[in-house]
């Protein structure tokens, strides 16, 4: 497929690793040639992924003040989202300042963790609330994220979601989340899905793109593994879930698919691609099974903001709650801690 | 290490179970333990103790009485004593019990996961998750059997008293699968824990005083091979139920052969797990950590030996080395631990020896690099790559975390190489394809096939072995059967002494009417001269002679079993198709009839030989109407699955007649053998074996395939010692004599093939409850339960 780089040879020129994967050092994602046969050759059990993911949690354990620090790490991955018909820039202001100090500075202060300067990774709204993010961020180092491309359907005319991340990437987004067109991966039509994630990639520029799958619609894990591949080849920097708005977001067995998805590219390719779930991700366990699911498939880079998000909106909150319980030893209520 | 420091490192933290309860719970026993005997505690009547020791720490726990003969003697003594009473509860009331039993389970369930793994090695992870709950579901499910009963196995009776032997494996489950099928078809127990892991049974005893369960119906005694020994040995012991290794269950089989025990054997495995190209490798990888890591490969049915289709074998080694990185070994009470400790230095030592050995036959050892506890017991999960199947490694069960991998090219050549052993207790096969999945499951010999899945368990289905994995099932309607027999074959008479055949060798003085009529040996569709050359004369009960059978010899039973072997083609038959060929027999039989009766009329007199004729007639229709509803059924396990139990036939089965009705009872036993695709060896009644000369003219006549029926006549027990001792026939029938009867089973040790025999009872050949049905069609097959998971 990528013919030299399969044999582990240096890479090309100019390449500098972004990530490695059990050794092997891994280049960001440029995308390759659509590989038909590649896409055809996948082969997912459902049963037994669902057994994995099943046994996953009940695998792996983390306590004390590992599982603080694996907390605070969720906290690092998070693309602190708002995505409602009822935004309004002081409710995107407000998300941001929360974004910037995502925990009181009490508990920062009790976990000693002022050093760690802990902020979400972006900030996830509307094209309308970009600029007002970018404002509120400025300075901040956290990413303004726009979802795009006529979301969460997607199936606005193909001009308009070109133009919708165009505008979005002017005013200031540094990441798109766009969806993909369902129809074509029940249709089969692999060509055209490549040829409009590969079309979005190019209209996003600089700004990283993440390729929303939809896996609540897709249903069938087979399928979510042939969209995950069809969208790395067409250069997705980030392969994610759902848009939140589907009737099953992220699952972990739909996780564990795209996750190996990755790896299988990672190895095939020498590229590194991310991973965001999103959507139903609401309790700091729930973070804790994705990221332990992310170190057993991918490994810690995958753990972090570069290759890692979670889609979420009130994890946030259960996250400062449990925070607050590793300093306290008390269980703490979900109104002590303040509103995004 | 700070906070900001784990932030950064994102690794594991330990993860401890607390293990105080189960240690107050040892506390409290003063970590000094009797036998259970009766319902009470009793001391070693010997005063000998040994200790159970923790693997993963070589620390003591406490100390385990050491049982003697006197002791497994008082413990038989208080289950015989409670027999009757337990087995004349209600159903309803039995149920009870084995409720109760489920509960308690339940609600003791996390200490008795610690005081597993402390006591085992095994992950906590393992023992919470899977052992205990297996153990509360298989209580639940057999408190359901035990309701049923009645209703559901009419006419059958408990054993007895049972001797139960398990292995330190999974030692709680193991137990369960012993104690519930036998409690809740009105038996009674004995039953010994492995000397390496007694703990979980002891606390199982207090649970049994907790629910109040009737004194003596559960005795544990603990110990080592020595009061196993003894328990096996024990005059009034009904049934021996063993799980373990190969090498014991012969000695056991040997050891019980004399008594008429019943017995019942789930031994050793070297698993095939097949991967063809167009599996979810990913998901295959995974089953090998279900099954080859699981337990630290200490399981009887563990994926040991991993052909991989040839297309894919580069990446799905490279696949499996790169999860066998993420395994984490450590403290098994540690949550977040998968490789625990091997149970014992014995084991230890024997997986270092069966690896260095397989190295040095030219086997590629691979290791990940993960921490290794600096002590206790432990031993790294082991890839062997470049294993051939001749190398020790993938012939020998190792049971340690080490698989041996290999390749073939198609699915036939995988099919071969997964039936390359004298195991055959389980299978994995993987692949996205269902015709190939279903095609190699039903090629492939063994009890349970796991399609795209590894080692599932479950209440609800058989478990248990072709073999040398030894016989009888555990779990499901099928495990019920090992502790059930029909009411009137318990009941019935023994036989009187065997009457001396009066038959000599020929002198040729005395002439027999009609046409020189030479009756020969019926090999492989062909009538065969006897290899020795000699013939014997047979004489009615008065001394008249009736004719000259041939005298067969072993290389006659060689040749036999030849045929037998290659007629195997019958088994793929259809149903119906051999349903067919039966009622082509009895037309022909119909035919023929007065000429039958007629000459066996000299034998056993006309009134009796014309109904043996027509009982012969009435049982071939019968076995032909069951030979396309013998079918299997499908269990209803609580995953996501269909779990199918398909009778298979059990393959060439060596049938040594009855004396007494020298036709009906040869039908009665070559009848529902063939109808269920066996093969057969019949060694015809010594009294009369010219019935031969008539019986193979009606199987020529009748299309049945050459190789599907031989008939060697000759000096039974001679040629009963030569069928149970040849290792290409899978099961000895023997309805001659009881001391044929007891040479069938000291004989059949050596491959360990299955033997249905009359115990040395009479049975009433012309009693349509005794001499024909289910019970022989049970004997003529053998379950295979294949798990297929589905969705999408």
């Amino acid at each position: 497929m990528t013919g030299d780089s399969k044999n582990g040879s240096p890479l090309a020129h100019g390449d500098h690793p972004v990530a490695d994967l059990r050794g092997i050092p891994l280049v960001a994602n440029r995308g390759i040639p659509l590989d038909l046969e590649r896409v055809a050759r996948v082969r997912v059990n459902t049963s037994a992924v669902e057994r994995r993911a099943q046994s996953h949690v009940a695998r792996r354990s983390v306590k004390k003040d590992w599982q603080a620090a694996w907390l605070l790490r969720a906290i690092t991955c998070m693309d602190l989202t708002t995505l409602s018909g009822d935004d309004t820039d002081e409710r995107v202001r407000r998300l941001c300042a929360k974004a910037r100090q995502p925990i009181e500075q009490e508990l920062v202060r009790r976990l000693e963790i002022e050093s760690l300067g802990i902020k979400v990774a972006a900030v996830c709204v509307y094209h309308r609330f970009v600029e007002t993010a970018a404002r509120a961020l400025e300075g901040s180092g956290i990413k303004v994220a726009a979802v795009s491309t006529g979301f969460p359907a997607g199936l606005s005319p193909m001009e308009e979601r070109i133009a919708e991340i165009r505008r979005s990437v002017e005013a200031g987004a540094d990441e798109i989340d766009i969806v993909i067109t369902r129809a074509y991966v029940f249709e089969g039509k692999w060509q055209e899905l490549y040829n409009e994630v590969a079309t979005f990639k190019q209209a996003c520029g600089k700004a990283h793109m993440k390729a929303i799958l939809g896996t609540g619609d897709l249903l069938t894990l087979r399928n979510v593994a042939r969209a995950s591949f069809v969208a790395m080849m067409a250069g997705a920097d980030f392969i994610k879930t759902s848009t939140g708005k589907e009737p099953t977001n992220a699952t972990l067995p739909v996780g564990l698919v795209m996750a190996r998805a990755i790896r299988e590219y990672a190895q095939e390719t020498r590229m590194a691609v991310g991973f965001k779930p999103a959507g139903g991700i609401r309790t700091a366990k729930q973070s804790i099974d994705w990221l332990g699911l992310m170190k057993e498939e991918l490994g810690t880079p995958w753990m972090k903001a570069d290759l890692f998000r979670f889609g979420a909106s009130g994890l946030l909150n259960d996250i400062e709650r449990q925070l607050e319980h590793h300093v306290t030893g008390r269980y703490s209520a979900g109104y002590r801690h303040p509103l995004a | 290490m700070s906070i900001a420091e784990k932030f950064a490192a994102m690794e594991y933290s330990p993860a401890p179970e607390d293990p105080k309860d189960a240690l107050a719970w040892l506390d409290r026993h003063q970590r000094r333990f009797s036998h259970f005997i009766g319902g009470a505690w009793h001391a070693p009547t010997e005063g000998v103790y040994f200790d159970s020791t923790d693997p993963s720490t070589g620390e003591k726990i406490a100390s385990v009485a050491q049982g003697s003969a006197g002791d497994v003697d008082a413990a038989v003594k208080a289950a015989r004593a409670a027999f009757p009473a337990w087995r004349a509860l209600s159903c309803h009331s039995r149920a009870r019990y084995l409720y109760a039993i489920a509960r308690a389970v339940q609600r003791h369930s996390r200490r008795l996961a610690v005081l597993e793994t402390i006591d085992n090695g095994k992950s906590i992870r393992e023992s919470r998750d899977i052992d205990i709950p297996l153990v509360a579901r298989h209580f639940y499910h057999h408190a359901g059997w035990a309701q049923l009963l009645e209703s559901e196995f009419p006419d059958c009776s408990a054993c007895g008293v049972v001797g139960q032997i398990i292995p330190w494996n999974f030692p709680l489950l193991m137990l369960a699968w012993k104690i519930a099928p036998a409690l809740a078809t009105g038996n009674t127990v004995v039953l010994k824990p492995a000397e390496f892991t007694p703990l979980t049974a002891l606390a199982f005893a207090e649970i049994c005083q907790e629910i109040g369960l009737p004194p003596g119906v559960v005795n544990i005694v603990t110990g080592d091979g020595v009061t196993g020994e003894a328990l096996v040995k024990h005059p009034d012991v009904d049934k021996i139920a063993f799980t373990g290794s190969t090498e014991v269950g012969r000695l056991i089989r040997t050891a019980t052969a004399s008594t008429h025990k019943r017995l019942s054997l789930e031994l050793g495995g070297k698993s095939p797990f097949i991967v063809f190209e167009d599996a979810d490798l990913d998901a295959a990888v995974e089953g090998l950590v279900d099954g080859i890591w699981f337990n630290q490969g200490q399981v009887c049915c563990a994926g040991s030996r991993l052909l991989m289709q040839e297309s894919v074998a580069e990446v799905l080694l490279a696949k499996i080395r790169d999860r066998m990185s993420t395994l984490r070994a450590g403290p098994p009470l540690d949550k977040s631990i998968d490789i625990g400790a091997i149970v014992a230095p014995v084991q230890l030592k024997r997986i270092q020896r069966l690896v260095a050995e397989g190295v040095a036959a030219g086997a590629t050892c691979w290791q990940p690099p993960i921490a290794m506890p600096s002590r206790g017991l432990y031993y790294p999960p082991t890839l062997l790559s470049n294993v051939h199947p001749s190398s020790v490694v993938a012939q020998q069960e190792i049971f340690g975390p080490v698989l041996a991998a290999m390749t073939f090219r198609t699915p036939s050549e995988a099919v071969e190489l997964a039936n390359n052993t004298t195991y055959g207790l389980a299978a994995g096969v993987w692949s996205e394809s269902l015709n190939v999945a279903l095609h190699v499951a039903a090629q492939i010999k063994a009890g349970v096939v796991w399609v795209n899945c590894a080692n599932l368990f479950d209440a609800a289905c058989g478990f248990g072995g072709y073999r040398e994995s030894g016989y009888g099932r555990e779990g499901g309607r099928e495990g019920l059967r090992e502790y059930l027999e029909p009411a009137w074959f318990k009941n019935a008479p023994k036989l009187s002494a065997p009457v001396k055949p009066t038959n000599q060798q020929v002198n040729g003085t005395e002439a027999v009417g009609g046409i020189d009529r030479t009756v020969k040996l019926y090999i492989g569709g062909k009538q065969a001269r006897p290899d020795s050359g000699y013939s014997v004369e047979v004489r009615d009960p008065a001394g008249k002679l009736l004719g000259e059978a041939p005298v067969g010899n072993r290389k006659d039973i060689r040749n036999a079993v030849e045929a037998a072997r290659k007629a195997e083609s019958w088994s793929k038959n259809t149903a119906h198709g051999r349903a067919q060929i039966l009622y082509y027999l009895a037309e022909n039989f119909s035919l023929r009839r007065e000429e039958i009766a007629d000459r066996l009329a000299a034998a056993v007199g006309s009134k009796h030989a014309a109904v043996e004729v027509d009982q012969s007639i009435d049982r071939i229709f019968f076995y032909a109407a069951w030979a396309d509803k013998f079918d299997g059924a499908v269990h209803n396990p609580p995953f996501r699955t269909i779990a199918i139990a398909m009778n298979e036939p059990v393959g060439t089965i060596g049938i040594v007649c009855p004396a007494d009705a020298p036709l009906l009872g040869m039908m009665s036993l070559i009848l529902p053998a063939i109808a269920c695709g066996n093969t057969v060896v019949a060694v015809p009644s010594e009294t009369y074996p010219l019935i031969i000369g008539d019986v193979y003219q009606l199987f020529d006549t009748s299309d049945v395939p050459g190789g599907v029926v031989n008939i060697v006549s000759g000096p039974t027990s001679s040629l009963l010692k030569t069928l149970a001792e040849h290792d290409d026939v899978d099961a000895i029938w023997s309805f001659s004599s009881e001391a044929d009867a007891i040479a069938a089973k000291l004989c059949s040790a050596g491959n360990l093939k299955q033997v249905f025999t009359n115990e040395g009872r009479v049975i009433d050949w012309f009693d349509s409850k005794q001499g024909q049905g289910r019970w022989f069609l049970e004997h003529a097959t053998q379950i295979k339960n294949i798990w297929v998971p589905y969705g999408e």
